[in-house]
């Protein structure tokens, strides 16, 4: 088969331009890293992506363009469709099925080359052992963040509604884990794998992927895309090395150790080792009995609260996932903008893990029309809780738990919280009396200082902005 | 590739990505994942490049279903940062644009 422009010229062209995909998605990236400049990044990045892509098409000894322009306008067309429609509260979901894709990208590219090797046909693959270790190590992690993304993506968007878990998962994973190696092993050091190795591989590494997944909650679920794209970025570093492709090395190993910093960083905001999150199974929580609850759950009429914010002079918000299930961070923002206009002073407070991952609020907010400078996380609000008039607590629960300071029993002990117990007024939002997400009764309810407005955020803060604007 | 020299590679990309992060504030946590998610989307030049040399219909097949889901992934990737960096704006911008 013959390339598109003469062997050496091309490679010489390729190597160059992945020089600079290499230096834009860095470039990228870096820039993503602050609010102001974020939106360059991807753009930058983006334009790393087209020109990588179109020099590809002059790879030496290729074939197969139409099917090639087919399967990318097939892919390309369906996940541009779908990212343009997709609500930004199901952004989590979206993000791990992309990833997924990703991660069965790689392990499909280590699949032609491991067959290549198996069909002996003349001009077939020939690789050394290091080489094909890499490809099957990079199938293995591609194969496991494909399927493993999939589930992911199926329980978050209430596709799977319930986590599979039975006695024993934990040895039945390793058994799985131990036999995929085994069979990469065996196709490494066989240097001429058969068909039935390679499907054999492959199927148990797709399964694996599966088993892993199922039983983690969806609370957990965050951590777990994220490590699902670390995984994938190694495994396109993999496969780079088997192709010999640097940029593909390079963007591969960034997002891989990128990935596996920010994994922790959201493990840690969410108080969980990632052996915890991979191997207890929590997240799904079952319901603790209030314990040591004193005092009792005091609600209060809108028309009062309007008068109480209208009057204060400063009011904390503290968003959770509960405000954006009911749609109601428009609402919301409509009536801090009120309270804005009569010289209170409104900040947002996030929470490392409002929403459904770390960030997640702060899209959720923006999308609203709320300045990313109003906004605050949490080391930067706390010590300001003390001088707030008003807390105003929507849809959130165990990020405001005081339980979390002082109760060394619960299982969201030592998680960072957000003081707003601490505040002259707490006001909270709630749609009913239940638990929050982990099932643990929140004492902030029953503090003294504590009221709560019992209805769908939406509504209520509509309720609200006609509340203040009666109180003057 | 020269062994060393990719290892070489792959140590300094792994610093790379690992400073590049560390810097970033909480707020930018889920663009930036979804960033990352589209920067591993490369591994379509790499499935291009499989589907390429492919010469079974196997072959074939698996490296077109490679190329979808990377195509996939890289574009899926970028329109969604997109659309949630494009959504970050400070109280000066909002000013301007009203006025």
């Amino acid at each position: 088969m013959q390339g598109l422009v003469p062997a050496s010229v091309a490679t010489v062209a390729i190597d160059f331009s992945y020089l600079l995909v290499a230096f834009l998605f860095i470039m990228g990236l870096k820039a993503m890293s602050s609010p102001v400049t974020a939106r360059r990044g991807i753009v930058v990045a983006g334009v790393g992506m087209l020109i990588g892509t179109l020099m590809s098409f002059l790879y030496p000894g290729m074939g197969n363009f139409p099917l090639m322009l087919v399967a990318i306008a097939v892919g390309g067309g369906l996940a541009w469709w779908s990212g343009r429609i997709v609500a930004m509260t199901d952004m989590p979901q979206m993000i791990a099925l992309y990833n997924g894709m990703g991660g069965g990208a790689a392990a499909a590219i280590a699949a032609v080359e491991l067959l290549r090797m198996a069909s002996g046909a003349e001009g077939a693959a020939q690789h050394g052992p290091v080489v094909t270790a890499l490809a099957a190590a990079g199938a293995f992690i591609g194969a496991v963040s494909f399927s493993g993304s999939l589930i992911a993506f199926g329980k978050l968007q209430g596709l799977i509604k319930r986590s599979f878990r039975f006695k024993g998962q934990q040895f039945v994973n390793l058994l799985i884990t131990a036999a995929t190696i085994g069979l990469g092993a065996w196709i490494v050091a066989s240097g001429h794998p058969t068909m039935q190795m390679v499907v054999g591989f492959f199927a148990l590494a797709l399964v694996l992927g599966v088993t892993m997944t199922l039983p983690i909650g969806g609370a957990d679920m965050p951590v777990v895309i994220s490590l699902y794209n670390a995984f994938t970025g190694l495994a396109v570093a993999f496969e780079g090395f088997v192709l010999e492709n640097a940029a593909m090395i390079i963007a591969g190993i960034v997002v891989g150790s990128a990935g596996t910093l920010l994994t922790q960083l959201m493990a840690k905001a969410m108080n969980r080792s990632l052996a915890n999150v991979l191997f207890s199974g929590f997240g799904e929580g079952a319901a603790v009995a209030a314990e040591g609850v004193t005092g009792a759950l005091k609600p209060i009429e809108p028309s009062d609260v309007g008068v109480m914010m209208a009057f204060a002079q400063k009011v904390i918000v503290i968003p959770g996932y509960g405000m954006a299930v009911a749609q109601a961070q428009h609402k919301v923002w409509e009536l801090c903008q009120l309270l804005i206009d009569k010289g209170v002073m409104v900040r947002f407070a996030i929470h490392p893990v409002a929403g459904r991952m770390p960030g997640h609020m702060n899209v959720l907010l923006a999308e609203a029309g709320v300045p990313y400078d109003l906004i605050s996380d949490l080391d930067e609000i706390n010590a300001e809780f003390e001088t707030a008039d008003v807390a105003l607590v929507i849809g959130a629960n165990d990020v405001v738990n005081p339980v979390a300071r002082t109760d060394k029993s619960s299982p969201i002990y030592g998680m960072p919280i957000l003081n707003a117990d601490k505040a002259k007024n707490v006001l909270v939002i709630k749609r009913g009396q239940g638990a929050g997400f982990s099932g643990i009764e929140n004492h902030l309810f029953y503090l003294d200082n504590t009221r709560m407005v019992y209805g769908d955020a939406q509504k209520v803060a509509a309720e609200l902005i006609q509340a203040v604007k009666a109180a003057g | 590739m020269e062994g060393v020299i990719a290892l070489y590679i792959v140590m300094l990309a792994a610093f790379t990505g690992y400073e590049v992060i560390a810097r970033v504030p909480v707020i930018l946590h889920t663009p930036l994942m979804s960033g990352s998610n589209f920067v591993h989307g490369i591994v379509l030049v790499g499935a291009m490049v499989a589907l390429g040399r492919a010469n079974t219909p196997l072959e074939q097949v698996i490296g077109f279903i490679g190329v979808v889901l990377g195509a996939g992934n890289a574009v899926g990737g970028y329109v969604v940062t997109e659309r949630m960096l494009q959504m970050f704006k400070s109280s000066g911008q909002k000013k301007k644009e009203s006025a």
